[in-house]
């Protein structure tokens, strides 16, 4: 057995986990979380439509429905408290021609069910007004004012930050690998990195959380089954779509969304593939095609000539019913104590609307755990709020000049198309959750998303990451283990 | 230490940007600043240390360091003001230019004549929507070459490389004499993309196999290239099905295809070609911007550096043309002042040549009213151009006076006149 | 002797002219499809000696890379690139390196010098 016993330890530092952990590092618990990737927000965290729901799609009485309106709703405090980029610039599901102007209605209904606030039922006249791009045939629009964009890694980054500044341990390449039982209840975890006593675990694994509750023996039948999504990016020096444009959408999916990056890229996507393999983030001609065509239908201007990225995503889309006896849904969220063992909370199927529902279902973590008899004590010294790290792209030029008389540093751009500086790289380096990959630099800084997509900035990067972990440049990686840039030094044919 | 207002701002120290910078001062430019975002001049030609270049130039086979290193030498001997490792954040159409480096901080600086040589960058495998995974192993053959050539390191050991354009051929050939395995260059289209000497020279003499009409039809591998999967395309571009092949390899080289950088260009309100991707130019690489010239990549692709060479020289010395005829011209210009009692002048600005023409009309408000006669006079400091007495002076009601062509000679010594209007 | 004929592709200057070779043993006896007197001269040497211009790097220490472009002032023969490339991999210069400076003097007995590029400063601290 382990030499610490831990209050609660969380399987994965997704949005999900690090919010939990967030939530929890308020009160008197050691907290462990584990997250078996070289980076938290990996997952279904870091590729995903960056959009913040309003809530009008999730079935009325479901999970879904309510976590969803309710993490909406908390967005303004928690990127205020946490500093990460948050805008509720509002969301349009947009109909095409005169036969889907009726849907709108259904939806809206939906949405006043739910309780989402301030929907207001646009005719095409008025869309074409505020959305000088859109498909000239638009029908009508659905607004919701309280639909929002954010940048999602940014939340993952400043939850997981906070929570660690408030005493939270963070391990990274650490895997679960099985619950530690004494009878019916869980004790512990083991991992590749050895064993960690707790006396509860959340299990937060994302794309694994069904593996993680089949190693407790709870809901064999559960199972994720992730849908791929699809993405492109568009040069935002070429074209900028400024609103979040929805189509109608299907039984199964909100469709092929319009939308803006907070930085200010338009990106298209996501199509919806179920698949087996829970790693497979591979983009395919078909899948790419699917969402181009999609996004056609709502802005029929767009140029593939502007396209500077492709990504997909997997969305972790589970199959429970919902635990609303007066709804039939099965695709709905589990946030539970599950009666069968001691010590277990699961999070499972958390998929879209995932990123909006996740502070809601943190605090609704915080509730199951009063609800079992934990006594959860605040800490006096608590601290909610944490600093954002300063972005150069973003700032004044007056503001530049004084970061870089401060920090010269902040002075020398390590990529050129967003204007990233070598100052922020080396703050990420040594911030309280170290950034040590190329990628986890990327999701933090945006350097490398650009129109030359690292072309400039990797060998650069490469040396900076180098020269501040103290390694040679051959161990300096893209996303951890086994994507080391650079296989030897040129000139040593012979050590091959 | 560098000036506030140079003749002649270059921005991008690459071929075209270095004879630019050497023509303007050749011309007779007085001040000229080279700023460059790498921490050396050359640009992309010390990374391309293959020979080949100036035969046009120098009548003689050159690698590109020691092409570049003739201008590097030239430019140094004429005193050319340099600003390296610096990065150009904005120029405006007034060509006021703000560029930061960790050296010399926030520097906003004025030129009477910008030329812009920023060169251009490699396409993607965004720009070709490349499917598959995106793991660790797929780069531009432009950045393969800087890690082997200058920052000392191999990216992989067995390369396939896609495109046939002239770097992916000269990386074949270089990655072999490095003891790596070049496995195959795919070429989409029917034909070669880059300089047939270099099929021979790079690929033939080495055995390195070229396929025509082949493409990459998805990257394999999570956290590093795998292999790839190869197929044949159809006159249409288009894969054909059954000749897919999985090639063994842990990176993929991309030589697909170079843009124009004029992301700074479009900040200054210069017009671009959508043919191009670059500015449109007049005959003396003018853009639609008065007093913003261009050169070299940036204006359109170009296989011969030589050429780079003779449109930077063409270009500095059209802009140092410029900026020698926009300080004369600024020695014409007299600004206008208000002194005491005038909150502004109209015009701010006169031409002393305009009173060769005609007598000049300057029109005035007044800060406070004086109820009494007062004096409107026109001074050059203590030497005053020209008076007319009025019987008072109202905020509400605009003063004029008029400079008579009989101030010509007394104008001619002035930069500056100051107007004022005071109590008789 | 029986005629031959070869058709190669002239790498002398980047217009590149395919040449119709005439070969008799070891000599050639016409040469077609020329534009200037460079592309018989490279068609008989690739016939009878056959030499590239060679580039690669050497390591040098202090500079400010670790690595220093170099160039054979001359072509050598083919078959002698990986030998001297070998040989490259053997140099370590110590900075500062200039322009033209010789590398390996009379490499592998060809009579021929490597030369830097470039020049390689030392390291300092600002550019």
């Amino acid at each position: 057995m382990a030499d610490k016993t831990y209050d609660v330890i969380i399987i994965g530092a997704g949005v999900v986990g690090s919010l939990v952990a967030r939530f929890l590092s308020r009160y008197r618990l050691d907290v462990l979380v584990l997250e078996k990737d070289s980076d938290i927000g990996t997952g279904a965290s870091s590729a995903n439509t960056a959009i913040v729901h309003a809530g009008y799609d999730p079935i009325p009485g479901s999970l879904k429905a309510e976590m969803n309106v309710k993490g909406n709703r908390m967005f303004d405090q928690l990127a205020g408290e946490l500093n990460f980029s948050f805008e509720r610039r509002g969301d349009y599901v947009v109909s095409i021609g005169p036969d889907e102007y009726g849907k709108l209605e259904t939806l809206r209904q939906q949405g006043l069910a739910n309780g989402v606030p301030g929907m207001v039922m646009l005719d095409g006249a008025d869309v074409r007004r505020r959305e000088p791009n859109i498909n000239p045939d638009v029908s009508g629009a659905l607004w919701a004012s309280t639909g929002g964009i954010c940048d999602p890694f940014s939340v993952v980054v400043a939850a997981a930050e906070n929570a660690v500044e408030n005493g939270v341990t963070l391990l990274t390449d650490t895997a679960f690998e099985d619950f530690i039982m004494e009878g019916k209840r869980i004790v512990g975890v083991k991992t590749n990195r050895g064993d960690f006593g707790s006396r509860w675990v959340v299990n937060a694994a994302g794309l694994y959380s069904d593996v993680v509750m089949h190693k407790a023996g709870l809901r064999p039948e559960f199972k994720i089954v992730p849908r791929k999504g699809e993405y492109y990016v568009f040069d935002k020096a070429e074209m900028t779509i400024n609103n979040v444009l929805f189509p109608v959408p299907s039984e199964t999916s909100k469709g092929i969304v319009v939308t803006t990056t907070i930085h200010g890229n338009t990106i298209i996507g996501p199509n919806a593939l179920e698949i087996e393999d829970k790693e497979d983030r591979s983009v395919t001609p078909e899948g790419l095609s699917e969402v181009w065509q999609g996004a056609l239908k709502l802005v029929p201007s767009l140029s593939l000539k502007y396209a500077i990225a492709e990504f997909a995503g997997l969305r972790p889309g589970g199959n429970a019913p919902s635990p609303n006896p007066n709804i039939h849904y099965n695709k709905d969220f589990v946030i539970e104590i599950p009666k069968e063992v001691q010590g277990l909370v699961n999070l499972g199927g958390i998929e879209s609307p995932g990123l909006t529902s996740s502070p809601a279902i943190a605090v609704r973590v915080i509730e199951l755990l009063k609800d079992a008899g934990e006594k959860l004590e605040e800490k006096p010294d608590w601290n909610p709020i944490r600093i954002a790290r300063p972005r150069f792209r973003d700032m004044l030029p007056v503001e530049q000049k004084l970061l870089i008389q401060n920090d010269a540093r902040y002075g020398r751009i390590v990529c050129r198309c967003e204007n990233v500086t070598e100052g922020e790289i080396v703050a990420e380096i040594h911030a309280p959750i170290p950034a040590r990959t190329y990628d986890a630099l990327k999701r933090r800084t945006w350097l490398g998303t650009g129109r030359c997509q690292g072309g400039f900035d990797i060998p650069r990067v490469v040396e900076i990451l180098a020269r501040e972990l103290g390694v040679s440049s051959l161990e300096i990686s893209k996303k951890g283990k086994g994507s080391e840039f650079l296989v030897r030094p040129t000139k040593d044919v012979e050590t091959e | 230490m560098l000036k506030q207002k140079y003749d002649v701002i270059v921005v991008g120290a690459g071929p075209a940007g270095l004879a630019a910078a050497i023509g303007a001062k050749k011309t007779g430019a007085q001040d000229v600043l080279v700023i460059e975002r790498a921490q050396e001049l050359g640009g992309i030609l010390q990374q391309c240390i293959h020979n080949g270049f100036g035969l046009e130039t120098f009548k003689k086979d050159l690698p590109g360091p020691a092409y570049a290193q003739r201008f590097i030498d030239e430019l140094t001997s004429l005193h050319i003001d340099t600003l390296l490792d610096a990065m150009v954040l904005d120029v405006t159409s007034e060509r006021h230019v703000s560029a930061t480096s960790q050296w010399s901080g926030y520097v906003e600086l004025d030129a009477r004549a910008l030329v812009l040589a920023m060169g251009c960058r490699e396409r993607t495998r965004a720009q070709i929507a490349l499917p598959g995974t995106r793991p660790a192993g797929v780069y531009t053959a432009g950045t393969a070459q800087r890690f082997v050539n200058m920052e000392g390191f191999m990216p992989g050991k067995q390369y396939v490389i896609l495109g046939s354009g002239d770097i992916g051929m000269i990386m074949a050939r270089r990655l072999t004499f490095e003891g790596a395995k070049v496995e195959r260059v795919l070429e989409i289209m029917p034909f070669l993309t880059g300089l047939t000497r270099n099929y021979v020279q790079c690929l033939q003499d080495f055995d390195i196999p070229l396929q025509l009409e082949h493409t990459v039809k998805r990257i394999i591998g999570n956290e590093r290239v795998e292999a790839i999967e190869s197929v044949q395309v159809d006159d249409h571009r288009q894969p054909i099905p059954g000749t897919e092949e999985v090639i063994p390899c842990d990176t993929l080289l991309l030589s697909i295809g170079l843009i124009p950088e004029n992301e700074l260009s479009r900040k200054a309100g210069v017009a671009l070609d959508p043919v191009t991707g670059g500015p449109f130019v007049d005959e003396r690489m003018q853009t639609n911007v008065p007093g913003i010239f261009a050169a070299g990549n940036v204006v359109h692709v170009y296989d011969l550096v030589d050429w780079v060479t003779e449109a930077g020289l063409l270009c500095g010395r059209s802009a140092a043309q410029h900026a020698i005829a926009e300080r004369k011209h600024a020695g014409r210009r007299v600004r206008m002042k208000g002194g005491d009692n005038v909150r502004y002048v109209v015009p701010h600005v006169l031409d002393k040549e305009s009173l060769a023409e005609s007598r000049q009309r300057l029109q005035m408000r007044v800060t406070t009213p004086i109820e009494a006669p007062v004096w409107v006079e026109v001074m050059n400091g203590d030497e005053r151009i020209v008076r007319k007495a009025d019987l008072y002076a109202r905020p509400g009601e605009m003063v004029s006076i008029d400079i008579p062509q009989s101030a010509y000679d007394a104008v001619q010594r002035a930069s500056e006149l100051t107007v004022r209007v005071v109590r008789r | 002797m029986a005629q031959e004929h070869r058709t190669m592709i002239c790498i002398t200057c980047p217009r590149g002219c395919t040449l119709d070779v005439t070969v008799e043993g070891k000599t050639v006896v016409k040469v077609a499809g020329n534009n200037c007197q460079r592309g018989v001269d490279y068609a008989m040497a690739e016939v009878t000696d056959p030499r590239r211009m060679v580039t690669t790097t050497v390591r040098v220490k202090g500079g400010v890379h670790p690595l220093v472009p170099v160039y054979t002032e001359k072509p050598i023969p083919k078959p002698q690139i990986f030998a001297l490339l070998a040989e490259a991999r053997k140099v370590e210069l110590t900075a500062p390196v200039k322009f033209g400076d010789i590398v390996m003097e009379n490499v592998l007995g060809t009579g021929i010098n490597v030369l830097a590029s470039r020049n390689i400063p030392l390291k300092s601290k600002a550019p």
